[in-house]
């Protein structure tokens, strides 16, 4: 798991918010926060502190909003920290509400007023008003209806103009021509003293439409936020030398070239540059998908992105940062995501067929009619009657509560889905390309070939590498302790930046490190322990498997999709991974050579599924038919992938896959349904019989129809086929029996 | 029937009521927190909570 970079106070005041007055605000996001107890100690920790002016936590995305006064920000995520919450810096700059949610729910309200309402009107017209109480009834709804239409229907009528512009259709265009004709014929029945109006039908499809439009939208943006929580992995800034020793911290969109830049300990590399000082090792997993540290001396070229965890540096930049590797991947993924064929979404599809239809059958109804009777009042009466029973109210409603109970499914999983249409995607994916570091390994080295190192050697390793934050010393700690072995009493232990670990314990003096260091004439790479420069044991280290990757990829198999390794790591480290889990692996590949793979099985036809993590995955991420990435992964790689998975599980890859399955079958269904209702209800139309109260409830029916199957993917069929790899479930009452 | 039609205007302000209240709610950021809001009710310290505001 990588290390998030550690926060300056330069950065938190970087990354704040002026409201005026001297105050200034920062959103933390604090994944641990999860009951009113947190919540209590949160606010209290946070409001103690000086110079808080006031501290409030949202539980439901698990943020707080902290509003401090001063030129210096107080320590907010130590103190945090110290009362147990890891915290780490949101992004203030960005507007953390979705104006189109709230659009929705205000026109949503309106549209259920004016439809509540009206229907009270007209069940006392259905129930034999006398014709002026019946005039005025529907005076009265023509008045409510109006208002409505035009503030609760500019959702769909929107987006039918743009369709149409476009030269296109979607399924606004029907829901919006049926609307405004029902309103239009309405009010003309009205002012001629007809006894039929439909302001009813018309307001509560508005509001029937909104609820499902609604749903998607909200459970898009609770993904949205979720993924937003997580930490960002990216520099936001870098501390500065200037000419003359005076150091500033700078965001990073100010670094230029030539500057000189102080890099601690725990911090991503801001800009590609030179290292001019100082010797380190790197931690390059994210960047080129390289699992073994990279170190580092005078004159190296460094990469923007990758984490330093040696010693201290001191670089100078060779490149903006809009010239930097981040970038540049950036500019691929756009290109890639330009290159993708746009995705039809189902109902789109859906309406390119039905629009044409529906309209047609409306208008020879109409001519049919003025041929039989020379009504044109008649006429026109029953065409306007066949669009409105037609409206795709049920077929509206049909793909977007579906979508919202799947993605609700795999939210309550840990996996993210950022748009209905990935779900659709994920339907068709045949093959599933892998990244190696990170993805199929947790992305932390482990000591390989331990039980050759004896007990004495690790115990001294152990209380060496206990002071160290080093991925390696904490693969050595982590050994130690699951073999039962305390670390020895070593005194004067040091750190050599680039180098290693120093102490001494009765009179001798151990090292552990570099070969050329610890090891008098020493060479070569890896890990070594020496006693007074004789080397004592060697240590191996490698990248671990995720627990559950062999189930993932056995669960892919039945479900009859392959899968394969793309790896920008080395070919060694690779063919080791792959043939663990039996995999076709391709080594060494660059970026562009990820997104020139993906293209030529997206030539032959795959649907590919790209699952990564690294900022070398992100433009093949983009390119692929639907794509996945961990919670770990780098922020341009969260925010290119179709869906994100929080709970380090890969079991999350075939589970998406199984519930986009059901949840297209479920799709389909209901489909047949509104296609069946609207196949026995044309007909009754057209012959002329369709009265508001008809439509009412043929309306309501379908849609409660169609509501209902989609909520079964909730319940029941998820039990019956819940997978026994639940990953997080907890233990069965058997199980756990068991153990004890 | 028309002796009763003074219950229609009563009907349509008090729905109206309802609705303008809803509104307001959502605007001022109520509906923001649901799970916080259901946890806030149990605290036993009383003083009022800081009013968060977006510019």
């Amino acid at each position: 798991m990588p290390t998030a970079p550690s926060i300056h106070g330069d950065e938190l005041l970087l990354a704040s918010r002026a409201l005026g007055e001297g105050v200034r605000q920062t959103e933390l996001a604090v994944p641990t926060i999860h009951c009113g107890g947190c919540v209590v100690r949160v606010e209290r920790v946070l409001g103690g502190l000086h110079g808080v002016e006031r501290a409030r936590v949202n539980l439901s995305t698990k943020r707080v909003t902290v509003a401090w006064r001063g030129e210096i920000p107080p320590p907010l995520i130590e103190t945090l920290e110290g009362a147990g919450f890891a915290a780490h810096l949101g992004d203030a700059t960005a507007d953390d509400k979705d104006p189109v949610v709230r659009e929705l729910v205000q026109a949503l309200a309106v549209a259920g007023f004016a439809s509540g309402n009206i229907m009270m009107l007209s069940v006392g017209v259905w129930s034999g008003a006398d014709p002026a109480t019946r005039d005025l009834f529907h005076w009265l709804s023509a008045l409510i209806a109006l208002p409505a239409l035009a503030y609760s229907g500019r959702v769909f009528f929107r987006s039918a103009w743009q369709a149409l512009r476009r030269g296109q259709t979607n399924m606004d265009v029907p829901i919006s021509v049926g609307v405004l004709l029902a309103f239009a014929m309405s009010l003309y029945e009205t002012l001629t003293h007809g006894p039929h109006a439909y302001f009813d039908a018309a307001t509560s499809l508005l509001f029937f439409l909104l609820v499902g439009r609604t749903l998607d939208h909200v459970m898009r943006e609770r993904a949205r936020t979720a993924v937003k929580g997580l930490a960002r992995l990216a520099a936001r800034g870098a501390t500065v030398v200037h000419e003359g020793g005076a150091q500033r911290y700078l965001p990073v969109g100010d670094l230029r070239p030539g500057m000189t830049i102080l890099l601690a300990v725990g911090d991503r590399v801001p800009v590609d540059g030179v290292v001019v000082e100082g010797r380190s090792e790197l931690d390059v997993a994210l960047v080129t998908g390289e699992s073994l540290p990279v170190s580092v001396g005078i004159g190296d070229a460094v990469q923007a992105g990758t984490l330093n965890l040696g010693g201290p540096l001191t670089l100078r930049a060779r490149a903006a940062a809009k010239d930097s590797f981040l970038a540049e991947m950036t500019r691929m993924m756009e290109a890639a995501e330009a290159g993708r064929t746009r995705y039809r979404r189902i109902a789109d599809r859906a309406a390119r067929l039905y629009a044409p239809v529906v309209h047609l059958t409306a208008l020879s109804t109409g001519v049919g009619w003025i041929v039989a009777t020379g009504d044109l009042h008649r006429a026109v009466t029953v065409a306007v009657a066949v669009l409105i029973i037609t409206c795709p109210c049920a077929l509206g409603l049909a793909v977007p509560m579906v979508q919202v109970m799947a993605a609700r499914r795999l939210f309550d999983r840990g996996i993210m889905v950022r748009d209905g249409g990935a779900l659709e995607r994920l339907v068709e994916v045949d093959r599933v390309v892998f990244d190696k570091t990170g993805t199929l390994t947790n992305g932390a080295p482990r000591l390989v070939e331990g039980g050759r190192i004896d007990d004495g050697a690790l115990a001294i390793a152990a209380a060496l590498a206990s002071r160290s934050r080093h991925p390696y010393s904490q693969a050595i700690v982590a050994a130690a302790r699951t073999r039962g072995v305390q670390p020895a009493l070593v005194a004067d232990i040091g750190e050599r930046a680039g180098a290693g670990l120093e102490g001494s314990a009765e009179g001798r003096r151990y090292r552990l490190g570099r070969p050329d260091w610890a090891v008098d004439g020493g060479a070569g790479s890896g890990v070594v322990l020496s006693e007074d420069g004789r080397p004592l044991a060697d240590f191996h280290f490698d990248d671990e498997l995720r627990a559950d990757a062999r189930e993932a990829i056995a669960s892919l198999r039945a479900d009859g999709i392959d899968a394969e390794l793309l790896s920008g790591d080395r070919q060694e480290q690779v063919e080791r991974v792959a043939s663990c889990l039996q995999l076709p692996a391709l080594a060494a590949t660059s970026p562009a050579g990820k997104v020139a793979h993906l293209a030529s099985l997206a030539a032959a036809g795959r649907k590919v599924m790209m699952v990564g993590d690294g900022l070398n995955d992100a433009p093949a991420l983009a390119a692929a038919h639907v794509s996945m990435a961990p919670a770990s992964a780098v922020d341009v790689g969260r925010n290119a992938a179709d869906l994100v998975f929080l709970r380090g599980n890969l079991t999350a890859v075939p589970e998406a896959i199984d519930v986009a399955r059901r949840a297209s079958l479920l799709v389909r269904q209901n489909l047949a349904l509104a296609i069946g209702y609207n196949a026995l209800a044309v007909p009754i139309a057209m012959l002329g019989y369709v009265t508001p109260l008809v439509a009412a409830i043929a309306m309501s029916l379908s849609s409660i129809v169609v509501v209902g199957n989609a909520l079964r993917l909730g319940r029941g069929a998820g039990g019956a086929r819940q997978r026994p790899h639940g990953g997080d479930r907890p233990v069965s009452p058997k199980a756990a029996g068991a153990t004890a | 029937m028309t002796d009763f039609l003074y219950l229609i205007p009563i009907a349509l302000v008090l729905g109206g009521a309802g609705l303008a209240a809803f509104l307001w709610c959502l605007r001022s950021g109520q509906y923001d927190d649901l799970d916080g809001a259901a946890e806030r009710i149990l605290f036993e310290d009383d003083s009022p909570a800081p009013r968060e505001r977006r510019p």
